[in-house]
């Protein structure tokens, strides 16, 4: 491998102060705006949350309304996934995949640009509905039919256009990513040589390219119901509300793997690393990987199955449902099997990926008992599944999110993280989340049901420790906060190669990476 | 910058894309606010940003493309991005398409007491014979007349796969360097775009007018209007972009082997012509 050029200098014009950022077409800008973006809505979304934990933190109405309750419960998972978990993804995907697959830039960099810019709008418009009269949207983040249509606030429409202009900055972004691997790799860097953070991303991409057409086709619908007389949620027009349903989780169940896999990937590069050996079972990664992303879309109903569906459809996406645990199964064992006589240290992003390992396959199993129909009548809509995608999204993609942080930001500022205070924000961060969301588990197994202000008495003790947790949590995030401003602001001095182990094309450039990496392709052997 | 960059093109920095955020920002939340009773003026004001960003951007990608900055990689992305563009757009289609099937294979039968809803149906609509098209048990609408395949969109299908073929011709004379070739093939794909969106117009109204066969007719209107008129839309926007490609031929740009947007806009068409074929066997013929 060759060493890239690591000139620095700024062209004539080039734009400066804010408008250096509005107007940027450099993926490293563009994938740090994404990250500067999510990190805001995390704490947006997480302050709700914290509104969700108080109100919870005993029976009885204390600390607002449930109209709002809702609202909160509504938002809190559009920010979270549209807003935080989303485009986290895709800074990760801007600043990595052109310097792992040794590219001078994303495929198509103005429209890199546009994908961004578009959030900070979508994100407006969404946050907006809050303050509009009769409230913003109360109807859950997935919005069924009638709720979202017959039964909503004038906000929804608002609602709906949010989602369409995140819709669009999704698609761009997936087809740039999709462009960007296929025709921006160095010489020599086959498919299957691919890191396989670069892998993910790319299977994302066409998980994205394929669903969020679905997705901007489904709030359509709600729009034309609202609006212009169109029957396809009524009944009485021949509709169906459940068509909804349909729709929505065609959309939503590849979703959740738009959030895990590019995560999956994250995990695949940190774990080698620190257990300085490659990581086992490549090519099976990579085929996994393809199998989950084929799978997502046969088995969504499996989220209906309360819903009412023939018994013919319930068997069947109970049994793909299940199927998707073999490829995952694969994933975790190979991550183990790396581990398994490595010469393992951990540092920060190593805890970060172990506790993404085992807290995720906590996850992975919950939500193997509601893939089983029968089981998950008695699960359903309680906060059993409240804990298991918490588990997977929380624990999951968001502790794989936190660990590449610390994986990379070395690489993106120059300067090593605090490494006292990362593994405190590990371990206060890993004990939290397991206060605040197992036990959900409990809970959920005994009644209660998610989405409701209130609850009854012998539910109250955990609840209560939930929401300490829930606290505890929250708090941890804001001194993530401070030690990546820390980071950013100085600390010892970061080499090229930053880790020992690591190995990749973005090791053998500098740390900072130069404003343009690979101007000339690498040789990749 | 292409020369130290390997000769693939970064483009400078641009005001283009966050132009495109607020007028889109201004359509959509102007729509919204007019849904609601707010003026329509700045759903209109973002439409005009939205227009004048696409001259702006559009006009940018031409100039450096005339100038020679895009070598056969920037050619590769672009082709890649322009497939997925599509496929996403066939996705678009899939849900409206997946609705209608939905409706005439599963619920509308169910309304009707298939499967094991017969008491649904004896409680809720004991009238309602399920059936297509239809309305629903509730005669959202009031009574209709639905619209039969062998009249207008018959001629439609014709005019649409009339201009498949011409545009194909254009290719032709594009490539063997002859370009009056290429204009006529052009002006009589655009013609015939444009012929075909005038008949359909004319369908609407008489659709409106005589038949009472609305937007609001029920699961059949709905269907009906939501997936013509999106096809329709795609149709303006394809003649639109053959349009420039017309005017860009006139002008002189494209040479026999490097012609990527004429290309893009031919699959644009091909693609519009084929979610016909699908319209004019699901919604039009087996009715």
């Amino acid at each position: 491998m060759s060493t890239a050029t690591t000139h620095d200098e700024h062209h004539h014009g080039a734009p400066s102060g804010l408008m250096r950022w509005v107007k940027t077409t450099n993926h490293k800008d563009i994938g740090t705006l994404y990250l500067w973006f999510a990190f805001i809505m995390l704490l947006v979304g997480g302050a709700m949350a914290m509104v969700i934990r108080a109100e919870l933190f005993q029976p009885g109405m204390q600390v607002v309304d449930p109209q709002f309750f809702n609202t909160m419960t509504t938002m809190h998972g559009l920010i979270m996934v549209f807003g935080a978990i989303m485009p986290a993804m895709v800074g990760f995907a801007n600043w990595q995949i052109p310097m792992m697959i040794g590219a001078p830039d994303m495929a198509l960099p103005r429209m890199n640009n546009w994908s961004f810019w578009i959030l900070p709008f979508a994100g407006t418009m969404l946050v907006s509905t809050l303050f509009m009269e009769g409230g913003g949207p109360a109807f859950g983040w997935t919005f069924y039919a009638p709720l979202s249509t017959t039964f909503a606030p004038a906000s929804t429409d608002f609602f709906i256009f949010a989602v369409h202009m995140l819709g669009f900055s999704s698609i761009m972004g997936a087809i740039n990513i999709i462009a960007t691997v296929l025709n921006m790799r160095a010489p020599g860097m086959t498919l299957m040589k691919m890191p396989l953070f670069v892998w993910t991303w790319f299977i994302t991409a066409f998980l994205l390219i394929a669903v969020m057409p679905v997705l901007a086709g489904v709030v359509t619908m709600m729009l034309t119901d609202r609006n212009f007389g169109t029957s396809f949620f009524d009944a009485a027009g021949g509709g169906d509300p459940v068509l909804f349903q349909h729709v929505f989780w065609f959309f939503g169940h590849p979703e959740v793997y738009i959030m895990i896999l590019p995560s999956f990937g994250i995990v695949s590069e940190i774990i080698p690393t620190f257990a300085r050996k490659k990581l086992f079972g490549y090519s099976s990664m990579v085929y996994a990987t393809a199998s989950i992303a084929f799978l997502s879309f046969i088995v969504y109903a499996h989220h209906m199955f309360t819903t009412g569906m023939p018994v013919a459809g319930e068997l069947y996406f109970m049994y793909a449902t299940i199927m998707i645990a073999v490829p995952t199964a694969v994933k975790v064992f190979n991550w183990t099997a790396t581990m398994w006589r490595g010469s393992m240290t951990f540092e920060t992003p190593m805890l970060w990926a172990v506790g993404f390992v085992f807290l995720f396959t906590i996850g992975g199993f919950t939500g193997l008992m509601m893939g089983v129909a029968p089981t998950d009548m008695q699960y359903h809509d309680t906060y059993f599944i409240v804990a298991h995608f918490h588990y997977v999204l929380a624990a999951g993609a968001l502790f794989a999110i936190l660990g590449g942080v610390y994986y990379w930001i070395p690489k993106w500022t120059g300067n090593m993280y605090n490494e006292r205070l990362g593994k405190i924000h590990f371990w206060w961060s890993a004990i939290s989340i397991n206060v605040l969301f197992f036990p959900q588990h409990f809970i959920g197994l005994a009644g209660m049901p998610r989405r409701i202000p209130d609850y009854s008495l012998q539910f109250a003790d955990w609840n209560m420790i939930s929401s300490l947790g829930g606290f505890a949590f929250g708090l941890a995030q804001i001194f993530f906060l401070f030690i990546v401003i820390k980071t950013i602001k100085g600390g010892e001095k970061a080499s090229g190669q930053v880790w020992e182990g690591a190995e990749g094309l973005e090791w053998t450039v500098a740390s900072p990476a130069p404003y343009h990496t690979f101007a000339t392709a690498p040789e990749v052997k | 910058m292409s020369a130290s960059n390997g000769g693939y093109y970064l483009p400078e920095p641009s005001h283009w894309p966050i132009v495109g955020s607020v007028g889109l920002f201004l359509l959509l939340g102007g729509f919204a606010n007019f849904l609601h009773g707010g003026s329509w003026m700045v759903m209109a004001a973002g439409g005009a940003v939205l227009i004048y960003m696409l001259f702006g951007w559009f006009g940018t990608v031409i100039s450096e493309s005339q100038s020679g900055k895009y070598n056969a990689q920037v050619d590769m992305s672009f082709r890649w991005a322009m497939g997925w563009f599509i496929f996403s757009e066939v996705m678009f289609f899939a849900a409206f398409f997946g609705a209608l099937f939905y409706a005439r294979m599963w619920s509308v039968p169910w309304l009707g007491g298939a499967s094991n809803n017969v008491m649904t149906s004896e409680l809720l609509w004991p009238a309602f014979e399920a059936m297509w098209p239809t309305n629903g048990p509730g005669n959202v609408g009031g009574d209709y007349q639905y619209m039969g395949a062998w009249g207008i969109p018959a001629i439609n299908t014709l005019i649409l796969l009339t201009s498949g073929v011409t545009v194909t011709w254009a290719h032709w004379g594009l490539k063997k360097g002859d370009r009056t070739h290429l204009i006529m093939g052009l002006l009589a794909t655009v013609a015939l775009g444009f012929l075909f969106l005038g008949l359909q117009a004319y369908e609407y109204i008489h659709a409106y007018q005589e038949l009472n066969l609305t937007l609001g007719s029920g699961i059949y209107g709905t269907t009906f209007y939501m997936l013509t008129g999106f096809h329709g839309l795609h149709v303006t926007l394809g003649a639109t972009m053959l349009t420039i490609i017309l005017l860009r031929s006139m002008k002189g740009h494209f040479t026999s082997d490097n012609h990527f947007a004429f290309e893009a806009v031919a699959w644009y068409w091909h693609f519009v012509d084929v979610v016909w074929l699908g319209l004019f066997v699901f919604v039009y013929w087996l009715v």
